[in-house]
């Protein structure tokens, strides 16, 4: 470890904001891109799911006329 | 030998088959590259001596590298997956050229505003318009070009040839981009790594930065997969194995 302490871990000898303001920049946009494939995939899925179900009800009322008409 | 390399291409354009082995690919080299992200830039952060001009402000390179060569490397696939789909109308090379976007635009991104951050302490601005710096920029509109061409048409696939001439045509700016620290001196450091030569850079910085690299180009792969992934859903919504995958997942 270069540091002896971890506020100077912080402080990084007066360029701690600019280093950690980097980072933290960095992490948060890495952690959108990667988060953003699944969450579309999951959305779509549920949509997918939904028209589905909505075909399945539509078909057994159908089913349920049919012997009347 | 032969048959082989045709049925690994042709299972390449189905839609299902490229989803699965995705997911596959996933489940591995994320938790790999995220391990690798932790190692490289705790040890570039917490272990590694201060440079000797720049002082700590110096360990910002351990992300602004890697995010700037990622995203050069990231057009290249971009461009290519744009030839492919532009010549042989490969619709999974359209789809792979489609989720090269965001990546790429967010990597460039980061290379931009660490950059910026990084210039304030050693140059004494945030901003210069110097030749790397410009040129990068210009690859970011590259990447937003890309994006905003595809939701400008209504029609796919004239939205993708146009994508496809668009990214071909910003290959461009890729030698520029390589080239503008030695043709233009200004403010930007020349590169630090060679791959013909001695490296400027001493060991003990040299071997976090290639990991931090390593899982840069880790997590790009993972975002462009998950992307495809997505992308062959929203266009696969009406197929039978869509709806089946849909069904089963309940």
């Amino acid at each position: 470890m270069y540091f002896d302490s971890f506020g100077a871990v912080l402080a990084m000898d007066g360029h701690g904001p600019y280093v950690w303001a980097a980072y933290a920049i960095t992490l948060l946009v890495l952690a959108l891109v990667l988060s953003a494939p699944g969450r579309r995939r999951r959305r779509l899925l549920r949509q997918v799911r939904g028209e589905l179900r909505r075909e399945a009800n539509q078909g057994s009322r159908e089913t349920v006329h049919a012997p009347g008409s | 030998m032969r048959a082989a390399m045709w049925s690994f291409f042709h299972k390449l354009g189905s839609p299902p088959w490229l989803y699965r082995i995705a997911g596959a690919l996933l489940r591995w080299l994320l938790p790999l590259s995220l391990l690798a992200l932790a190692i490289g830039l705790g040890w570039g952060l917490l272990y590694t001596a201060p440079d000797f001009r720049q002082g700590n402000s110096y360990r910002i390179i351990y992300i602004h590298v890697p995010a700037a060569v990622v995203a050069l490397a990231g057009y290249y696939v971009m461009a290519i997956a744009g030839a492919i789909s532009l010549i042989w109308k490969m619709k999974m090379a359209d789809v792979a050229m489609k989720a090269c976007a965001p990546v790429g635009a967010a990597l460039t991104f980061i290379a931009l505003v660490t950059g910026a951050i990084w210039g304030k302490p050693t140059w004494g601005t945030w901003w210069v318009w110097d030749a790397r710096i410009t040129s990068m920029l210009i690859l970011l509109f590259l990447y937003l070009g890309v994006i905003a061409l595809y939701e400008a048409y209504d029609n796919k696939a004239a939205a993708s040839r146009a994508c496809a001439v668009l990214s071909l045509v910003g290959t461009v700016n890729i030698p520029i981009i390589y080239k503008s620290v030695d043709w233009w001196y200004s403010l930007h450091q020349p590169a630090s790594i060679k791959f013909t030569g001695e490296s400027s850079i001493d060991p003990s910085m040299l071997y976090p930065l290639l990991l931090s690299i390593i899982a840069f180009y880790g997590l790009f792969t993972c975002a462009l997969l998950g992307n495809m992934r997505a992308e062959i859903l929203a266009r696969e919504t009406r197929t039978g194995w869509v709806r089946r995958l849909a069904g089963g997942e309940g």
